[in-house]
């Protein structure tokens, strides 16, 4: 690679890796005038001044972008490759060193499998483990297999390739963009092809599940509560890389739960969410049970759980009308 | 004895990360210090101290903490094996965004967070460009989509570094970094006539002697003047 990158001109690289714009920009190296210039011809025209004065590391930035762009050629490439398909989990031990008891637990694509557990039995060490593809090597000793195999380390490393993309409650937007630049930025980070026919989707698909709809010039910071988690779970819906989605307690508030969670199956992704509210909890095929740091056991949602689950979302909706009825300025009259 | 250098801009959760990840080294009945430097004031020593760690502290006072880190780097790793760390951990404070605080052949982390803005990684120098490891904290309270984006910046500022999300209160990805931090091959005796990864951000003018008079009759030595009107990029 750098041999190759030592005869291109900047012109030539910035045709071939259309990329690495990012990369110039992101360094603040104005390449404007030196199409015509290798990087390397680009880097010596610095006096030694300018290298201590603006801290341009020379040796660092030509490894840094024949890294970077092989980084994001296997980004690139990652898309086309086999995708995942199922996730296993097999047992280690608990905080005391018991063995856990469940054997092995396989999750397919588009299942939901949700996590019970009291605050601090080890719900983030169980998280960390599968986003770490542990192989024994963690204080839980668990082993996480990809597609029935030992996965590829890569995962571990890979900054643009997350395992496990994560959704919770105390999450909150912090830039100060519109939806429209807001997933703008976000596209171009994960260098989609159909940047408009992405952003529509997203934001469809968030106004979907919210109550109340914005527009694509709504600041992110001033969306509700509810308009937020719709528009957030949306685009990790669409838009994140990751296969696994976990998501930590969504609340009733402002948005459908159900409707949210078929979108993240529907875009074949992994779902696991930590969760006491028990209709999320029966909406999921399994349940993981963790006590004292170990998976105690694994439950499959039984028939007559079904059963209850489609009470329970019948009680759900009434809540749900009045929350309507009484937004409208109507009155309650009757249960 | 194994040396990490940790920094990274004030409040981003230098000490809460080093804390958790040597939790994480409990286990493995490894005796791990940690030197903290700072500028003005810190108590941080004593939240070493409380979770039973070996801490000392320096005050860089009115001098540039980095150039006051790298005077006293030998001694702190003599101090290090005087007490038979397996890992000796320095923590220190990125207080201008030119800092670069990093030793050739010694591991360096760098320590950034999610709160800090998208252009963040663009601002900061050598400390982030030049680092081994960046540790990306507080994850748990910005959407997945910020924490995507954050990434993709500092991995176009910093391609080789490895990037690696730990929640400072949680703990969540601590574990993982220590199998980064701690490598039982390294053994570092001194620092002595190794060099730093890139040169400090240099000073020396009249203010830095204690001048306290403004106008140019009073500026000598390393003054630079801001390009005003039609040069001003």
């Amino acid at each position: 690679m750098n041999s190759m990158l030592n005869r291109l001109t900047i012109k030539e690289i910035i045709e071939k890796y259309p990329f690495v714009i990012n990369f110039f920009e992101e360094n603040g190296l104005n390449v404007e005038n030196y199409g015509e210039k290798t990087f390397d011809d680009y880097l010596n025209h610095f006096t030694q001044e300018e290298i201590e004065e603006w801290g341009i590391d020379v040796e660092n930035l030509k490894d840094g972008l024949a890294e970077y762009i092989s980084q994001m050629i296997e980004f690139l490439g990652l898309k086309e490759e086999k995708s995942i398909d199922s996730i296993t989990i097999i047992g280690g031990t608990d905080k005391s060193g018991n063995k856990e008891q469940f054997g092995q637990l396989t999750i397919h694509k588009s299942q939901i499998v949700s996590i019970v557990g009291p605050t601090g039995s080890g719900k983030s060490r169980l998280l960390g483990d599968i986003e770490w593809i542990a192989q024994g090597d963690t204080p839980t000793k668990r082993r996480i297999l990809i597609n029935g195999q030992v996965p590829d380390m890569k995962w571990r490393f890979s900054s643009n390739n997350k395992l496990v993309a994560q959704l919770s409650q105390n999450m909150n937007f912090v830039m100060d963009l519109t939806v429209h630049e807001f997933l703008e930025l976000h596209a171009q980070s994960r260098m989609v092809v159909n940047e408009k026919q992405v952003i529509k989707e997203i934001v469809e698909a968030a106004n979907n599940l919210s109550g109340e709809k914005f527009n694509l010039n709504s600041q992110i910071t001033s969306l509700s509560g509810g308009q937020s988690r719709a528009l957030m779970i949306a685009d990790t819906a669409i838009l994140s890389s990751s296969p696994i989605v976990l998501i930590d307690e969504i609340e009733n508030a402002g948005i459908n739960r159900k409707e949210a969670l078929k979108l993240l199956v529907g875009s074949n992704k992994i779902v696991l969410m930590a969760t006491h509210d028990p209709i999320l909890a029966l909406m999921a095929h399994k349940r993981i049970v963790i006590k004292n740091g170990g998976i105690d056991k694994v439950i499959e949602t039984s028939q007559r759980e079904k059963e209850i689950l489609s009470q329970l979302e019948k009680m759900d909706s009434i809540i749900q009308n009045m929350r309507t009825d009484l937004r409208n300025g109507l009155t309650i009259d009757s249960l | 004895m194994n040396l990490v250098t940790f920094s990274g801009p004030p409040s981003t959760g230098k000490t809460s990360v080093i804390l958790k990840v040597i939790e994480a080294f409990k286990d493995r009945n490894l005796s791990v210090g940690v030197t903290k430097f700072d500028c003005l004031y810190t108590d941080d020593d004593t939240l070493y101290k409380k979770a039973g760690i070996p801490a000392i502290k320096g005050l860089s006072g009115s001098l540039c903490p980095d150039h006051y880190f790298v005077s006293n780097i030998e001694e702190v790793v003599q101090w290090g094996r005087e007490n038979k760390l397996d890992l000796l951990i320095t923590e220190s404070a990125g207080l201008c965004n030119r800092c670069s605080p990093y030793i050739k052949n010694i591991k360096s982390v760098c320590v950034i967070d999610n709160l800090s803005g998208i252009n963040t990684p663009k601002k900061i120098g050598p400390m982030l460009k030049s680092a081994d490891i960046v540790v990306i904290t507080k994850g748990d309270i910005v959407s997945q989509a910020e924490r995507e984006v954050f990434a993709s910046k500092i991995s176009s500022v910093n391609p080789k570094a490895i990037t690696i999300h730990v929640n400072g209160l949680t703990g969540q990805g601590a574990f993982e970094l220590s199998t980064l931090v701690y490598d039982e091959k390294l053994d570092v005796d001194t620092v002595q006539g190794e060099t730093l990864k890139f040169p400090m951000p240099s000073a020396l003018c009249s203010y830095c002697l204690g001048e306290t008079r403004i106008g140019e009759d009073y500026q000598m030595g390393n003054v630079r003047k801001m390009k005003i009107g039609d040069q001003n990029e």
